[in-house]
Formats: structure tokens, sequence, C-alpha cells
């Protein structure tokens, strides 16, 4: 259980496992995702979106960017490993119809929770539009499988190494500008992302769904940790969500939430695993 | 009459000033000469009042008799025909409450602090078996080829795991969390129950031959209804607590330093941020804490902060020292550590700083009314009586409801308008073989209550089994 089968590396920083987990590979749908732990006494427990699975194969596909101590432990892990606690799958799944257009942005490793929202768009039917964007060429993850889906694809980077050079809100103003407009956006990528995204498509009243990621413990709904304020509520990403609708979601508060422990983070060394020191 | 004349023994604790920082377990335990003064103490009465106080009735003057007469291995059998976790229970039960309440002694002596101290015997008894490694595994009868699922692997789950077990049923835990042991690992602080007691439990019930599947979620990794049609589960018992926290509906609850006391439990004790050499999962560094709340979650919050390192730790509470629902011995040692108790106050609104960081609460201070309907004075606030208090933390404990997970995944599976699970007095629900209890059945209750649901519920599921 649990075993890594296969890694990719998709950039420089982003990294691409495959995972046998039947369970987790026949129950889940988009916009679900599992928490992983590499060390049951000490380590983290941390949320990634399952990207891809396999149900006949029993297996599941996640893609992760090594921004912190859990992930670049991950990272260093290798096919034939195995992590030793994954649970899932977890959040309740994406609400998928046939909504007619669709445009789906996805920002840096944000395309990897894209992905299967993409994959059962189309399947129910969509006219799927994906906006694709990183800080570089570089960190561009999954074009090839986005493009495949796609029935249209905008590549952009901030720098213009690849794609046109503008912010994906530059692509998405336009579409919400054309006729028809979009039936519904979905957006997923980091919170200051998809809170321009949202700010973009609120004057022209597109429905604009967001995946958010927060801070997490036990993703059960047990910890409050992971709420946010949703049109003035209190809500659990874990249970609730993930995704919620944008237009109602304080992303400044969910931002500055997630900093909580910025200081602990950067300051920690651990001496969990023992190959790592 | 001598006996009464025999003063009660007092539990040897580590000193405040010393345990303030560090997470050893707060109360020592009793040396075996104590206990045996202690045992003697009791007037082994007739109508034996304190088992009435006992909810799972034990015999508590036939333990003592035992424990008197040096005779301590009799004296574990005693309680173990009632109680599977003597050394939990006799640690956390609120006996002041329950068996030692009606106890004759402490009546006579006018005062429940000189009742018989039934809770530290039982501990003494429990730990002195443990220690001599005389802790037996239970006889498990021939295989019946009978399969029980137990969804949960607190109090509840584990004793119907061990009772349903014995009668030869194959017993499969499933455990959402990383590490089983419910409330009992991931609430209720070290210094006040040492994990390895806990785990204890759990080695036996493997010993037994008890199948453990942690880091799976009934609900989401698989349903119920799976389970029972495709699994080819016999029965399921349902323990999966009461673990949904409830928060005041203030101002500024989301703002950065406001936790719940489940997730500041869960980090500290579950994936104890307290080692931070060793532990991944940070924790607040926190200078100054509000606590609100006034129950057992409450002083664990408080008394972790302390040990935290935090300088001053508060803890608010809206009714008087008499209304806390707190243990009185942990009020006790939440004190002698130094938390700042603030009676008769509540916050309105949790202040903010420019960055969206706690920094203080604004309180208002509260005079008690008439009664409610849980018969105790009703807490009123005075109008004009704001005043703030600089902190950078605030934890809110002020209860816990049930996890609708389970719920929503099960059609057919009667709730209560709060959502605990319907069950009758066997413990079964509305589904056929399905079965629940402790917290997910009485709301936010105790161990020993747990447990002794876990303990009927076991009876009926064997009983069940045995006529299928
Ligand atoms: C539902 C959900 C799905 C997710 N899916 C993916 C995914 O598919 N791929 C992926 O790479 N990441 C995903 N994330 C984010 C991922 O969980 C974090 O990157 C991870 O927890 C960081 O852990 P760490 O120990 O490596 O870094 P840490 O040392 O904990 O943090 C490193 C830095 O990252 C920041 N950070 C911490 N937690 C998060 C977070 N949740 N989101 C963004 N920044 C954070 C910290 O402030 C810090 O600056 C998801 C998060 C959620 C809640
Ligand atoms: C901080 C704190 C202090 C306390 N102090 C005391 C005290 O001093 N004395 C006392 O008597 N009582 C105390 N209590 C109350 C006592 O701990 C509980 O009443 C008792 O643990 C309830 O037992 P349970 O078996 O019903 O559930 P729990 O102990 O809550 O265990 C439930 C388990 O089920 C798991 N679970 C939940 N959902 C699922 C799912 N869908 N699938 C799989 N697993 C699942 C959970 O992860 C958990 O491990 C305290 C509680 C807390 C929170
Ligand atoms: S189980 Fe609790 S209530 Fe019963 S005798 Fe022991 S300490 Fe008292
Ligand atoms: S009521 Fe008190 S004195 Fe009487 S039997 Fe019980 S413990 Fe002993
Ligand atoms: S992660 Fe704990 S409640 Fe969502």
């Amino acid at each position: 259980m649990n075993r890594i089968l296969e890694k990719k590396q998709l950039s420089e920083t982003v990294f691409q496992m495959q995972i046998d987990a039947p369970l987790i590979a026949r129950e889940r749908r988009a916009g679900q995702f599992i928490i992983l732990q590499l060390c049951e006494d000490y380590g983290e427990r941390i949320p990634l979106t399952i990207a891809d699975a396999d149900a006949d194969a029993g297996t599941i596909t996640i893609i992760f960017q090594a921004v912190g101590d859990t992930t670049k432990k991950l990272a260093q892990l290798n096919a034939g490993d195995d992590i030793a606690a994954l649970v899932g799958p977890l959040g309740t799944p994406t609400h998928i119809e046939n909504f007619g257009r669709v445009v789906c942005v996805g920002g840096g490793i944000g395309v990897a929770p894209l992905h299967p929202i993409v994959q059962a768009l189309k399947a129910a039917g969509n006219h799927v539009t994906i906006i694709m964007g990183a800080r570089n060429k570089e960190l561009m993850i999954l074009e090839e499988e986005m493009r495949a889906m796609a029935d249209e694809l905008i590549v952009c980077t901030d720098d213009g190494s690849y794609g046109r050079k503008c912010l994906v809100t530059e692509p998405l103003k336009e579409l919400c500008e054309q006729d028809p407009r979009p039936n519904l956006v979905v957006a997923v990528g980091p919170p200051i992302m998809m809170k321009f995204c949202v700010e973009t498509t609120r004057p022209y009243e597109v429905p604009t769904q967001v995946s958010l990621n927060t801070i997490m413990v036990d993703g059960t709904g047990m910890c409050g940790g992971c709420r946010v304020t949703v049109g003035g509520e209190t809500k659990f990403v874990c249970v609730d969500g993930p995704e919620f609708d944008g237009h109602l979601v304080d992303f400044d508060n969910m931002i500055n939430r997630l900093g909580s422990y910025k200081k602990q983070e950067e300051a920690h060394k651990c001496r969990c695993m023992p190959d790592n020191p | 009459k001598d006996r009464m004349a025999i003063p009660m023994q007092e539990m040897p604790s580590q000193d405040p000033m010393v345990r303030r920082s560090n997470m050893e377990e707060v109360a020592i335990g009793y040396t075996p000469a104590q206990a045996r003064i202690e045992a003697e103490r009791c007037l082994q009465c007739k109508t034996a009042p304190c088992v009435k106080g006992c909810p799972v009735s034990i015999n508590i003057p036939g333990f003592i008799k035992a424990i008197a007469e040096g005779d301590n291995k009799k004296a574990v059998d005693v309680i173990k025909e009632s109680s599977l976790l003597p050394a939990v229970c006799g640690r956390v039960c609120p006996q002041e409450a329950q068996c030692q309440a009606p106890c004759t002694v402490g009546k006579a002596l006018k005062s429940v602090d000189q009742a018989v101290s039934i809770g530290r015997l039982e501990r003494f008894v429990a730990d002195w078996e443990r220690e001599q490694g005389l802790v037996e595994k239970p006889t498990v009868k021939p295989a019946t080829g009978k399969k029980v699922g137990i969804i949960g692997t607190g109090p509840a789950g584990l004793t119907v795991a061990a009772d349903v077990r014995r009668e030869g049923h194959d017993v499969v835990l499933f455990e959402a969390f990383h590490k089983p042991g419910g409330v009992m690992v991931y609430g209720i602080p070290e210094f006040r129950l040492p994990k390895a007691i806990v785990q204890k439990e759990i080695d036996t019930l493997l010993a037994m031959g008890c199948e453990l599947r942690t880091n799976f979620v009934i609900g989401r990794t698989r349903k119920i209804t799976d389970l029972l049609e495709q699994d080819g589960f016999d029965a399921l018992f349902i323990g999966t607590g009461a673990g949904l926290p409830r928060f005041m509906n203030i101002e500024g609850e989301n703002l950065v330093g406001v936790y719940s006391a489940n997730e500041y439990l869960t980090r500290s004790n579950l994936m104890r941020a307290y080692d931070k050499e060793r532990a991944q999962t940070p924790i607040f560094e926190s200078e100054k804490v509000a606590v609100l709340g006034g129950g057992n979650v409450a002083m664990d919050a408080a008394r972790t902060a302390v040990r935290l390192g935090a300088k001053e730790v508060h803890l608010i509470y809206r009714r008087t020292e008499a209304e806390m629902p707190a243990r009185v011995e942990e009020i006790a040692h939440a004190k002698e550590e130094g938390v700042i108790f603030h009676f008769l106050e509540n916050p309105k609104r949790i202040l903010s700083d420019e960055k969206g960081w706690v920094s203080g609460v604004e309180c208002l201070r509260y005079e008690l009314g008439e009664p409610d309907d849980s018969g105790r004075r009703r807490p009123i606030a005075i109008e004009g009586s704001e005043f703030e208090i600089d902190l950078d933390t605030v934890i809110v404990a002020i209860g816990n409801d049930s996890n609708p997970l389970i719920r929503q995944t099960t059609p057919g599976l009667d709730t209560n308008k709060w959502g605990n699970i319907v069950a009758d007095e066997n413990g079964k629900t509305s589904l056929s073989r399905v079965f629940a209890g402790g917290d997910i059945v009485l709301g936010a209750a105790t161990v020993i209550l747990a447990m002794g649901e876990g303990r009927k519920a076991a009876k009926a599921m064997n009983e069940m089994l045995a006529k299928d």
C-alpha cells in the first residue's frame, strides 16, 4: 500500500508521482484530495489534489511543487519507496454537469488540480477553454495533457518566455467580453491569482468556482484549521470545499491565514527522516 | 469510627513550577503503602452508594477490599468485570461527580473531597498490573467466521473490539487518523493521560487478533453500505465521537491566531508539535493566550499553552467557578500552573491588528440570572461593561458537535436534531446490523460513558451474531 510506482520531474521544482492506492483510486471524484504524511510519529500531514487516477490499475497520481519541508522530502522519494500514511479521497467532489461553455484557468501548480476537473467537464459534454499561466516556460506543466482535452488552449507566461506575455486575467477578461459569455469559470492556482480572476469575472456576473488550498490538519472537519469566510459565513475547506463560489470568498483573510506559520516554517529543520538530517 | 480517622491520602504530584515546562504526567500516582491506607478508609457499606454513582457499576467495595488485603491482582480482576480501561478512567473520570459523590465517608466528613479516593485507587491497581507485566491477553473463543467492523478507535470502539473479539468474531477497526485512540490520543494531553497507556490497550487488542486499519475514513474511503453489502461485514459499530468544533460566531473569529481547541490540542498531542526538535507540524508560539470555555477541553488547552511557553494564559468563562463543567482537579491544577481565571466575562469580538492577526479581545462582564434548562443560572451581559485584553492567540473551547460525514453518506441512518445518531438502549440504530455508541450518540460526554455504551452494544451484537 502507498508504494510509489513511478516518479517524473515536470520542472525544476514540480514532481509527479503515481502511487498504489486502490481504494482511493476507486472512490475518488474530480476535485478531491488526499492527505499524506512521511513519518507517522513526527511528520506533518499535507493535502495534495488527486490529479488523476486509474481505478482498474488501482493507482492515483499526485503532482506537487517542492515548496517546504514535507514537499521537499517527498520529492526525494523514488519509485519503490512507500509513503508512510495516505488518506482519502477527502473533500466534496466538484459539481459537474453540462454547463455549456466553461473557461478553466490554471496558474502554476494549480494546473494539476485543474486536470481532473477538466476531464470531468469534458466527459459531461462541456465546451472547455483552458487558460494556463506560469511565471516562465520552465514552470509550465501538463501542457500536452491539457491541449489534448481542451477545445481551446491559451498559454501565457509572466515573462513572455512562452505563449502570450501576460497574466491569466487578461485572456479571461477577453473571454468574458465575448458573446456568448462563458457559463462558468473555474480558477485554480495561487490564492492571489484566484482573487484577481474573481475580480475579473465579477463585473460580468460570470459564476466563478475556485479551489482553495488552506492549511489543514485532519482533513475531516475535526479541527477547523482550514476555515475560510465565504459570504460572511465560516466554512471548512476540507469538508465544505475545497471548491467555493469565488465571488463570495474572503481572499484577504485566507491569504493571511496561509501565512500563520511562515516564521516557524522558515526556521524549521526537521530530523524526522534519518537519511535527511 | 477508626477508619474515619485515617487521613485521606493526597496524590503525589509534580511541583507546579517544574511541570509548567514539561509534558510529563502531573499526578505521579499512589505508592503501594498509600494505596493500602486509602483503601482502609472504605467502610464497605452494605448498600454501596458509590456503585450507583459509577456509570458502569464497578464493584467498588469489592476491589477496594482486595487492595486493603494486599491482593492487587484480585482488585484489578474485580474492576475488569465492568470496565476495560481502568488505567484511563482512574485518571480522567469526573469522580467527584460520579462514584465519589455519594460515598458515605465523604458525606460523613461533609465534603466530597474527603470521600474515599476511588479513582486514584483504580488507577493504582491498573498501573500496578501493567508495571508488573501481569496484563493478560483475554482468551479468544474459536473462530465463528463472522466479521465485525468498528468505526472509530476511541474508548467506545476499543471496548466493542475487545468484547466482540473475545467471542471469536473477526474484528476490523477503522480509524481516520494515522494513530488509534480517539480523543484519548489527539485531545487529552500527555500530562494527564500518557499515550503509552492507551497504546498498551491497543497492543492488547492487536495481540487478540483484531485488525487495525488507520488512515481510513468511513464515508470517504469506504461507505457504511459498501462494508455491509460488498465487503462481507456481519455487523458494524459506529463510535466516531463528537469531532466538530463549535465556534462563537463573533467578529474576528477567523483572524490568524484563533484556533479551535481541537486544532490546538491535535497539533500538540497527536502531531507532537510540543517536541519542536523533531516534529514537523508547527504550533503558534504565543505570548498571551485566551482560552474561551470552562470544560475539560478548555483546561487542557490552557495548560498546554502554559507548557508551550506562553507568558500569560487567560481562561475566560461566562458563568462562575461553581458552574464550570471541568473536573475540580483540572481547575485546581490549572490555577497552580498560573492560568489566570476570568469569571462572568465573555468576548464580544476578537480584535485585529493591521495584518489580520489577533491583537486582543473585547469582553463584556456578566451577572447570573434565572436558571436555564440545564438548571444552571443563566449569564446575562451587563450593558456598557466592555473592556479589552491584549492577546496574540485565542483558543475556542466551547464544545463539539458531531461530525456529519457518516450521516451524510449513510442513507437510512436516523439522527436527531443535533446530528447525533439515534440508538436504543442496546446501541441499535435504525439500520439493521449497525450499532453506535459513545459521543456520536450521547453528544460530547465522557470516556467511561463511551466505554459503558460500547459494552452494551457489544453484548447486543454478540447476541445477534450468535442467533444468525
Ligand atoms: C485541498 C488542497 C489541495 C492541494 N493540492 C496541491 C497539489 O495538487 N499540488 C501542490 O503542490 N500543492 C497542493 N496543495 C498545497 C500543499 O498542501 C502545500 O504546498 C503543502 O502543504 C506545503 O507543505 P510543505 O511542508 O512542503 O511546506 P511548508 O513548509 O508547510 O510551507 C512552505 C511554504 O508554503 C506555504 N504554504 C503552506 N501551506 C500551503 C498551502 N496549503 N498552500 C499554499 N502555500 C502553502 C507556507 O506559507 C510556506 O511559505 C494543496 C492544498 C490543499 C488545501
Ligand atoms: C480535550 C478533551 C478533554 C477531555 N477530557 C475528559 C476527561 O477528563 N474525562 C472524561 O471522561 N472525558 C473527557 N473528554 C471526553 C472524552 O474524551 C470523550 O467523551 C470520549 O473520548 C468519547 O469516546 P468515543 O469513543 O465516543 O469517541 P472519540 O474518542 O472521539 O473517538 C472517535 C474516533 O473516531 C474516529 N473517526 C471519526 N470519524 C471517522 C470516520 N468517518 N471514519 C473512521 N474513523 C473516524 C476519530 O478520528 C476518533 O479517533 C475530553 C474530551 C476532549 C476533546
Ligand atoms: S470508572 Fe470512573 S466512575 Fe466508575 S469507579 Fe472508576 S473512577 Fe469511579
Ligand atoms: S460509599 Fe465510600 S465508604 Fe462506602 S463502600 Fe463505597 S467507597 Fe466505600
Ligand atoms: S483540516 Fe481540520 S477541519 Fe478541515
